[in-house]
């Protein structure tokens, strides 16, 4: 049997495409709520016309099923079709199934809830606004579901490497285990928020809440989750997108230095999210700034691994000199329309990179914090190579898990492109309004864009129109994508035997080092330990010593609280 | 490992390096720092607005949905103002428009910042977290005038 074919089981395969499609609609009522929230913003509408409510319920959805659902499927699929495939062993289908229950069912409790408008707490849910019950536990179980993925994943792992003494893990493999490591440290700090903070105050269990301690304990999470949005796109970039150009994997060890840095440097950082918080030392805030510098750095050898990989795939395609090789990509081939998604979401990651670095930059943040800048800065990352690698791969895994032939491949190939160009003036234009003051999370429509209002900012206007034409183009994109996608999903299957069986574009290294020190993963994760309690102690000392007094619950609709 | 790789991985970190110096300078040589824990202040539940030197006003702010109390502060050119801010109910934020003061107002918490204001102006603060129905109506205005006698401070009702 050749290695780049496996056979799956089919109750894994039905599997991985339910945990495609339906995360799929939900993303598309997310984008749909994104497209709206443009048009709030500049005044065109004053209440959602399908939905209903208004700007910040839709902001809520937006957010959850965006940038929490969508992404926590894809990486549990994406993980359930590349950990079989290059360990070559079949999954525990069981569990397996158990973890996608767990997901949609979590899922589906926290969207109706946000529709239903008591859950309007934004993806952040920041005490002491109170949202229905049901929206934590949903959220809850979205996370144990991936929780129980992934454990699903580790005894396949463990037998591997018993089998395998001295081989490599392969590098897609090393991947994903990084991203469920930092994953899993990451939600335990947000399960403790809301099992033992959110939730009983919700229930009315408890009547106050320390807000400053919940917050602190977001953040703990809320950093290291754009890394787990981010590494899976990693992933696709070291491992499928060298072979997709034509060429090799540049560094096969730089793959695995990048992995391993994002374990060590991934969490010690989320209060740099808290810069302009109080009740935080400056000095911790400094140290939390120091290693968001370090967990640019695997970005940074990325950068280069990347570009010399690609360059490497662009002479073999026959580029010649300093700069023809970037003339010899793939880029408008609907055979490989793939390749469009990852190349689109490096280059607007030069953006997103450069962005992270400024809000990261301690006392600078003082300019951009909760300004436009930051949805702006999001934007070119999580909803830009993140999405765009992830909607591309989800394509891809829909072909390969149903047994379909792409359909409407010129569809697929040019959505990107769509996307891409909205996504840059739609992010230029937050960007610009926040550096003028623009605040974020704000429906500007109904007083800063509002030509009557007293609060009115003519200056601002051509960067709020600017978000409004980028937020079209940009749905304009996701319905191209969503055409071919669905297309794809009613086609009629192909039914010869070959293609039963699911293959992915694995590049091989052209720099290929035993690199033995990054074998284990074992050493990583206790130096992110002992780095997290280093950076964390002082952190949540101050928060418990210079607080006083608890909150109470708030509804979004008054001043007065709800007991 | 070859050589290019090796001089890309020595330039990202001088690269981050250089960026680090610039903000120690920053906050060393330049003095502009982030709001560190206020231990020296007992909680206050109502804004106040007082002298402390010639030049020098301390500012205890309240922020509430919906509105700052005050949400209009006219003070003279040339001061400086300690200010002081908390939250009486669900989290606030503000950020002064062309001035290094960006804060959370937080329930349990005093955050504190020192702004100085030297041009003559009218600067916008809006409430930039989410705080509710009518979070985007939460804004308030430091008026900044030349030679003026007293400072004083308005409230919307």
């Amino acid at each position: 049997m050749s290695t780049d074919l496996f056979r799956f089981t089919k109750s894994s395969k039905t599997l991985n495409a339910v945990l495609i499609i339906i995360p799929m609609v939900l993303l598309f009522i997310g984008v749909y709520g994104g497209l709206m929230q443009t048009l709030f913003r500049a005044g065109i509408i004053q209440s959602d016309p399908f939905v209903g409510g208004d700007y910040y319920k839709g902001l809520t959805f937006h957010g959850v099923l965006n940038a929490i659902v969508f992404t926590t499927f894809f990486a549990v699929a994406f993980g359930n079709a590349l950990v079989p495939f290059a360990l070559k062993k079949n999954l525990n289908s069981k569990v397996a199934w158990a973890s996608g229950i767990l997901m949609l069912v979590g899922s589906v409790l926290a969207a109706i809830t946000i529709l239903m408008g008591e859950a309007t707490v934004l993806y952040t849910f920041y005490p002491p606004l109170k949202a229905h019950p049901l929206f934590y536990i949903g959220l809850t179980l979205l996370v144990v579901g991936s929780w129980v993925a992934f454990y699903n994943w580790v005894p396949m792992y463990l037998e591997w490497r018993k089998e395998n003494k001295g081989k490599k893990t392969p590098l897609s493999v090393v991947g994903i285990f990084a991203t469920f490591i930092i994953w899993f440290i990451a939600t335990l700090a947000v399960a403790v928020e809301i099992l033992f903070m959110l939730l009983p105050w919700s229930l009315g269990l408890v009547d106050e809440i320390n807000v400053m301690l919940a917050r602190t304990l977001f953040w703990f999470f809320g950093h290291p989750l754009v890394y787990f949005w981010l590494l899976p796109a990693y992933v696709m970039y070291y491992v499928f997108l060298p072979k997709m150009a034509g060429g090799k994997l540049y560094s096969d060890m730089a793959g695995r230095l990048v992995f391993m840095m994002f374990i060590l440097f991934s969490i010690p950082v989320g209060t740099h999210h808290q810069y302009m918080d109080p009740a935080i030392g400056a000095q911790w805030k400094l140290l939390h700034g120091i290693f968001t510098f370090a967990v640019a750095l695997p970005s940074l050898i990325t950068a280069f691994t990347i570009a010399a990989s690609l360059e490497h795939a662009g002479k073999n395609n026959g580029g010649k000199g300093l700069f023809g090789w970037m003339t010899k990509l793939p880029y408008f081939n609907k055979e490989n329309w793939f390749f469009p998604y990852l190349i689109l979401g490096l280059f607007i990651f030069i953006f997103g990179g450069i962005g992270g670095i400024i809000n990261a930059s301690y006392q600078m943040n003082t300019v951009i914090h909760n300004t436009a800048w930051v949805p702006g800065h999001f934007h070119l990352t999580v909803a830009g190579p993140v999405m765009l690698a992830f909607l591309g791969g989800s394509l891809y895994l829909i072909g390969q898990f149903m047994n379909k032939e792409i359909r409407l491949k010129s569809w697929a190939m040019i959505s990107p492109y769509v996307y891409t160009i909205g996504l840059l003036i739609m992010s230029y234009g937050l960007k610009i309004g926040g550096l003028m003051g623009m605040p974020r999370r704000t429906n500007t429509g109904a007083s800063y864009a509002n030509p009557d209002s007293i609060l009115y900012q003519a200056d601002w206007m051509p960067y709020i129109d600017m978000t409004v034409i980028g937020g079209v183009l940009m749905f304009i994109g996701i319905v191209i994508y969503i055409v071919s996608f669905f297309t794809t999903v009613f086609s009629k299957s192909r039914s010869d035997e070959k293609d039963a069986m699911v293959t992915f574009p694995i590049s091989e290294s052209l720099h290929d080092e035993p690199a033995t020190w990054l074998r284990n993963f074992k050493p990583y994760i206790i130096i992110a330990i002992i780095l997290i309690v280093l950076s964390y102690t002082p952190v949540i000392y101050d928060v418990i010593t210079t607080t006083y007094g608890g909150s109470l619950p708030f509804s979004p609709d008054s001043p007065v609280p709800l007991r | 490992m070859d050589k290019s790789e090796k001089f890309a991985f020595i330039l990202s970190g001088l690269l981050l390096v250089v960026f680090f110096g610039a903000i120690m300078y920053a906050a060393v040589a330049k003095d502009i720092d982030v709001p560190t824990c206020i231990t020296d202040m007992d909680p206050f539940e109502r804004d106040t607005l007082f002298q402390t030197g010639p030049d020098t006003y301390e500012l205890q702010m309240v922020a509430r949905m919906w509105a700052f109390q005050p949400s209009t502060v006219r003070l003279p050119a040339g001061t400086t103002v300690d200010l002081y801010v908390t939250s009486q109910d669900i989290i606030h934020g503000f950020k002064i428009e062309e001035h290094n003061v960006n804060l959370m107002a937080i329930p349990g918490a005093i955050n504190y910042l020192r702004v100085k204001f030297d041009k003559p102006g009218e600067y916008l603060f809006a409430c930039h977290e989410f705080c509710g129905a009518a979070h985007h109506t939460m804004a308030g205005r430091f008026i900044i005038e030349e030679g003026l006698d007293e400072a004083e401070t308005e409230e919307d009702v």
